[in-house]
């Protein structure tokens, strides 16, 4: 019991707590953040319809307005959209689909940049050379344009029926492609100084292979400037998500995500629907705005320069 | 008793590429550079004997201790332990009898990792201990035996202070119960006080566990107090080497009565010092014939002209330089 307590003090008392604490800001974003993952994550318990279930969509409840507008109906709180889906239980549901690809492709960028820029780093010589070419070529266009292409070659290859079910992965895949050069260079640069340090030629004396030197020596030292890419990363990500998907390359529209949503809603903006695609853009600005906030407060945080 | 060799380094030699890139090369056209950072070094070192090499920064010293346990590999030469060549592919289990100590105890230690996986790991990566309890017992004993607690094993090394890190790190090194301790300036970066400790923890353990150290230092006081026989390189070059004693008491070769008359001692106190003169050339273009002829007082024709090899003199010393072997300048 003591122990626990003891535990709990400490982590409260350390510098990334207390720097929490002094930031209002910070404090915030970091709500804002735990109820749109709640809201997304637990979709299917906490959104007041389930807008995929065919059975209980009604074509004539199409284009309500918000509940406290004129002709509005409280049963949607949000309004619905053209086929009568509840907005706020769709956007609940879009959101989990935007985070679960945001997530997923900022986790293969890491994993493929981290690996890449390691063996770059630790190995060195031609294989740094090569890998760090390929990174500066990529660098070299914009990401959504290699998601893009990723995706458009995707579609060529695949019937369209396959697609349509691996099209979340496919979308996974090229944006996590489209922007693993930063984590390699990062994990490049930091191994690089990493790799000249004593400890690690301590652990080259006693004979340790070079993987394992990397993995266990290596890789926990330089994580540190990666988590912070990351988590601003999840912001960027799912943006490029809801581009592709706006764009009409991203998610089919039978699993809409918020870029689904806000493509599909932006067709009645001007014909006086505004809530279909205001509501579920706002959600995307709550969202990415508030896990962009807490990636800037992690990296300053983080950096003892700052301090 | 007879000394037995364990180490012998056979005419070795590194050259690093300080080339610029290919490009500048290319574009300046510029040749290949290289800097030879040890030139056909050799000497032994016996069983339970501690033998120091001192010289200047940039003499290459630490380039023959990372060369010797495998951190850079050889241009050139041989490195024989316990009558193996290093270089050979059947030679990796030799490795686990030799380890380092290395200077700087800040950078020595992986900062995310405990002290007892720290010291385990040695054990762990040659199979020593046949399940985790005997592996924590060991941990603990060598804990004790540089005299920390075995508690201390549960701690990061950011807690501890440079002395004891140094500790941890000696710990880390005996615990693959190596024979031979290739020690890199071991206590440079510490405090003075904290030098007497470790150096006397380090003459200890040598006694008790039979040890033999490569001590790697610019710090003559320190040599003196621990080393029974002292090479002096200068340039990537090894320039004499003889029992402590009488390296200190009679040095031979210009260079080493130079380091010598360098050190402050008491009953110099108030009076004018020679200081050393000159400064060490570029190992990029080192000087023809002896690498020390432009500083050197005796330095002749010959001297600038054809580079001595290592003689031995009478009382098992070696010296490089052609005055000490035509007799120009005499015993001290």
């Amino acid at each position: 019991m003591s122990a626990a307590a003891g535990r709990l003090r400490r982590a409260w008392d350390h510098d990334l707590a207390w720097s929490f604490r002094r930031s209002p800001v910070v404090i915030v974003a970091a709500l804002l953040t735990l109820v749109c993952v709640c809201g997304a994550v637990f979709a299917p318990w906490l959104a007041p319809h389930n807008p995929f279930d065919s059975g209980t969509v009604n074509l004539t409840d199409g284009f309500t307005p918000p509940a406290w507008s004129q002709g509005g109906k409280s049963r949607f709180l949000l309004g619905t959209d053209d086929q009568g889906r509840d907005l706020l239980s769709t956007i609940m549901y879009g959101s989990r689909i935007s985070l679960a690809v945001g997530v997923a492709s900022v986790l293969f960028s890491m994993v493929l940049g981290v690996t890449l820029g390691l063996i770059s780093g630790y190995v060195g010589g031609k294989v740094d050379a090569f890998i760090m070419r390929v990174a500066d070529i990529q660098l070299s266009f914009p990401p959504i344009l290699i998601a893009l292409l990723i995706d458009g070659v995707a579609r060529i290859v695949l019937p369209r029926e396959a697609h349509d079910q691996i099209a979340i992965y496919v979308l996974i895949l090229a944006i996590g492609v489209s922007s693993w050069v930063q984590y390699a260079r990062t994990v490049r640069g930091s191994t690089l100084v990493e790799r000249n340090k004593e400890y690690v030629q301590a652990a080259r004396v006693i004979g340790r292979s070079q993987a394992s030197i990397m993995l266990s020596h290596v890789l926990p030292n330089v994580m540190g400037p990666v988590l912070v890419i990351a988590t601003i990363h999840i912001a960027t990500a799912i943006i490029t998500e809801a581009t592709l998907s706006f764009l009409g390359v991203g998610v089919p529209a039978t699993q809409p995500s918020l870029g689904t949503l806000i493509r599909v809603g932006n067709d009645f903006l001007l014909s006086g629907e505004w809530w279909i695609t205001v509501f579920p853009g706002a959600a995307l600005i709550v969202l990415v705005l508030s896990v962009n906030l807490l990636g800037d407060w992690l990296r300053d945080a983080l950096n003892p320069k700052l301090r | 008793m007879p000394a037995e060799t364990l180490l012998e380094l056979v005419d070795v030699g590194r050259e690093f590429d300080v080339s610029r890139p290919w490009l500048n090369r290319v574009l300046e056209g510029e040749p290949r550079r290289s800097l030879q950072a040890v030139d056909g070094v050799s000497f032994s070192i016996r069983r339970g004997e501690t033998l120091a090499l001192v010289g200047e920064s940039g003499c290459g010293k630490s380039t023959v201790a990372r060369l010797i346990v495998g951190l850079y590999t050889l241009s050139r030469g041989r490195i024989l332990f316990d009558g193996a060549d290093l270089a050979d592919p059947g030679s990796a289990p030799l490795r686990r009898r030799m380890q380092m100590i290395f200077q700087d105890p800040y950078a020595s230690l992986n900062p995310r990792w405990r002290v007892r996986d720290i010291v385990a790991e040695p054990i762990v990566a040659h199979g020593l201990a046949p399940d985790a309890k005997a592996l924590a017992a060991r941990v603990a004993e060598l804990l004790t035996q540089v005299g920390l607690a075995p508690e201390d094993g549960e701690r990061f090394p950011h807690e501890f202070s440079g002395g004891q890190r140094q500790r941890v790190s000696i710990a880390r090194a005996l615990s693959s119960n190596p024979e031979f301790l290739v020690c890199d300036e071991p206590t440079s970066a510490l405090d003075v006080s904290v030098q007497a400790q470790i150096l006397n923890l380090m003459k200890d353990l040598q006694q008790r566990l039979g040890l033999t150290y490569l001590f790697i230092s610019h710090n003559l006081a320190v040599v003196a107090h621990v080393a029974t026989r002292v090479g002096v390189m200068y340039l990537g070059r090894l320039v004499e080497v003889a029992d402590a004693k009488t390296l200190f008491e009679r040095p031979r070769h210009p260079y080493t009565r130079m380091l010598i008359d360098a050190i402050p001692d008491l009953e110099m106190s108030g009076k004018s010092r020679t200081p050393v003169a000159g400064e060490v050339p570029s190992p990029l273009t080192p000087p023809p014939g002896c690498a020390f002829n432009p500083r050197c007082p005796h330095a002749n024709e010959r001297c600038r002209t054809e580079r001595p090899v290592p003689l031995e003199l009478p009382g098992g010393r070696i010296a490089a330089c052609h005055a000490v072997q035509e007799g120009r300048i005499g015993d001290l």
